[in-house]
């Protein structure tokens, strides 16, 4: 295949549970390529988060491997791990995640902090990336005076603006009203077409669905229908 | 200085919080300072008064004198040579003749050191001017602490009896000429001073001197005498100071350690509430070290804005007592104490203070913050 940032074989990962083990994960064969706009959809528990948490190299497999950029997670040490996080993935959270005590502007900035960036380069960044989410006048806001909508942009603009390689989504729209979902999705699907990064979520929300041109269904920890938007428009 | 950033916005962002651990954290410091600059206060103070008032800037002893035993008083004085007789009159060095004596308030009997001093000397502070014999009265200085003990008043009149050189003894009627007030308890207690020269004619004592009192703190070495120098003779004033500084530790500690248990609590209970933040910062890309990092210099930066609270309020606090002192009242301890008390601030204790505050807060923060080694940042950003 073409093109292939995440390439995942045999993917298992267990979690001990007392005296035994909980396979969240097992036996996961999948991969994306560049650009793709790509859903992990399932049920709670059905294992979408713990493979995102192991793409976004928070966590590493319990068996078989996963390669991001061509690096083996398994393989990275907590600063190699931290280095492919602070510049090729971005991650967007249910709950925003957006640091309190700083302003819109800062939280944005604060992914290019651990770059050695100008000043001028980080503003020129932070501008831009707000603008891609509509926010240029919320700079200097601070989170807890923005509605969840907004939040969750400048979430997706602290993702952005370090123009990663692949963008980890892990429910986006849960705590967002329907317009607010569809609004970001947009934003969303607008970046993936002109930025083209690639965009992984994690949802069981239908409204996520829509937008999706690959969508991979999990349930207990099985991959168990792997489909791209012209199958599902085909049906 | 990504850390001190965040730990800046962090630390400020924190409110109440932040004020209470920082007003705590100033309290200490500024007591810290404050009890220490009290110590090196009277310590300075003692040091300048017994310069001024006892020992100038050193002293030759006879080899035989001992300051705390008096019957060693008796043998220890020498004829003082030509060459210290040249130093006496260029005022170099200031001779005292020391001896045990008797006298008699108010019919009581009552052991003193009597000590015979130039009535024209200006080398130490004592009053000595009107110790010159008038109408075959022998004038007398005491300071009030024996004047107190003696019940003793300006002009009062006491039996003085001693014992010669050949072991006669003899006495004659003292006036006490003028009462001093001195700080130097050694100075004050149990003495009493006549003139130099009168006291060699009743001791019979011919130009012999017990010790000799120098201005000049090049001068080191004189043939027949002990040199004793600023650093000996200020060792009993400077072990008390010492030993004072201790004691204060314990206060100061006690203080210090509930300022840096309230940093304690408010890290643990950060790293507690603050979880999700945690695996958000790593999720961006900050190593667990870097988060510690955060962390530590965010309880560290607790004890910098303490140090500049502290200022504050604490500079003018310090500039005020500097000006009025603090009074310690005329309580009369046996120790070189003024009655009032002017703190010396010293840089170096300025510094230290500082750093041991922001050290001492560095550490408790590290503490806690170590946890977040051990976190996963998949259970930080649930935060559980």
């Amino acid at each position: 295949m073409n093109n292939v940032v995440i390439d995942l074989k045999r993917l298992t990962k267990h979690f001990p549970v007392g005296n035994g083990k909980f396979t969240a994960l097992s036996d996961i064969n999948l991969s994306f390529s560049k650009g793709e706009f790509a859903g992990l959809v399932g049920p709670s528990g059905s294992g979408k988060t713990t493979l995102l948490n192991i793409i976004g190299s928070l966590d590493v497999p319990s068996e078989g491997s996963a390669n991001v950029l061509g690096k083996s997670i398994a393989g990275l040490s907590q600063k190699q791990a931290a280095q492919l996080r602070n510049y090729h993935i971005g991650f967007i959270f249910q709950t925003y995640n957006l640091l309190p005590v700083y302003t819109v502007y800062e939280n944005v900035e604060f992914a290019l902090l651990l770059q050695n960036m100008t000043e001028g380069e980080r503003r020129k960044a932070v501008m831009q990336a707000l603008e891609w989410v509509g926010l240029t006048d919320k700079e200097k806001s601070k989170p807890s005076m923005l509605s969840g909508g907004e939040c969750q942009r400048v979430a997706i603009a602290r993702s952005m603006v370090k123009q990663p390689d692949i963008v980890l989504a892990d429910e986006p729209t849960a705590n967002l009203d329907s317009k607010n979902s569809h609004h970001i999705l947009q934003t969303m699907q607008r970046l993936n077409e002109e930025l083209g990064v690639t965009f992984i979520f994690s949802t069981h929300d239908e409204k996520v669905m829509q937008y999706l041109k690959r969508k991979i269904s999990l349930a207990d920890g099985r991959v168990v229908n792997d489909e791209t938007v012209e199958l599902i428009a085909n049906r | 200085m990504l850390a001190l950033k965040l730990a800046y916005k962090n630390i400020l962002g924190a409110g109440l919080r932040t004020l209470l651990n920082v007003s705590v954290l100033s309290l200490a410091f500024v007591l810290i300072v404050f009890y220490n600059a009290m110590i090196d206060g009277w310590n300075r103070q003692g040091k300048i008064d017994t310069q001024e008032w006892e020992i100038g800037e050193g002293q030759f002893w006879h080899p035989d004198y001992n300051k705390f035993d008096i019957y060693s008083y008796r043998e220890a004085n020498q004829e003082i040579d030509a060459n210290v007789q040249q130093l006496i009159d260029q005022n170099e060095v200031l001779p005292v003749l020391i001896q045990q004596a008797t006298i008699y308030p108010q019919g009581r009997m009552q052991s003193i050191v009597l000590r015979g001093i130039p009535a024209d000397q200006q080398l130490l502070k004592l009053p000595t001017k009107g110790l010159n014999m008038q109408e075959g009265i022998c004038p007398a200085i005491i300071g009030k602490r024996m004047a107190k003990s003696t019940k003793l008043k300006t002009n009062d009149k006491v039996l003085l009896r001693w014992r010669d050189i050949n072991g006669t003894y003899d006495a004659i009627e003292l006036r006490i000429d003028t009462i001093f007030k001195c700080d130097v308890a050694d100075v004050d207690n149990g003495q009493i001073y006549i003139d130099y020269h009168v006291m060699q004619k009743l001791m019979g004592m011919k130009n012999c001197a017990t010790l000799l009192v120098s201005s000049n703190s090049e001068l080191k070495d004189l043939d027949g005498w002990n040199y004793r120098s600023t650093d000996v003779l200020l060792k009993d004033l400077n072990d008390l100071t010492n030993s004072e500084k201790i004691s204060g530790m314990v206060i100061q500690s006690i203080l210090l350690m509930i300022a840096l248990l309230a940093i304690f609590d408010t890290q643990v209970l950060s790293i507690f509430r603050r979880k999700r933040e945690i695996g958000t910062y790593i999720a961006l890309g900050l190593t667990r070290k870097q988060v510690v990092g955060i962390f530590t210099v965010e309880g560290g930066f607790h004890s910098i804005l303490a140090a500049i609270v502290g200022a504050i309020y604490g500079i003018p606090l310090f500039i005020w007592i500097n000006q009025t002192g603090l009074s310690i009242g005329e309580a009369d301890m046996g120790i070189t104490v003024a009655e009032v008390i002017y703190p010396f601030y010293s840089l170096q204790l300025i510094l230290i203070s500082i750093v041991l505050v922001v050290l001492s807060s560095t550490i408790v923060s590290y503490i806690p913050a170590h946890k977040i080694v051990k976190m996963k940042p998949t259970d930080a950003l649930k935060g559980k």
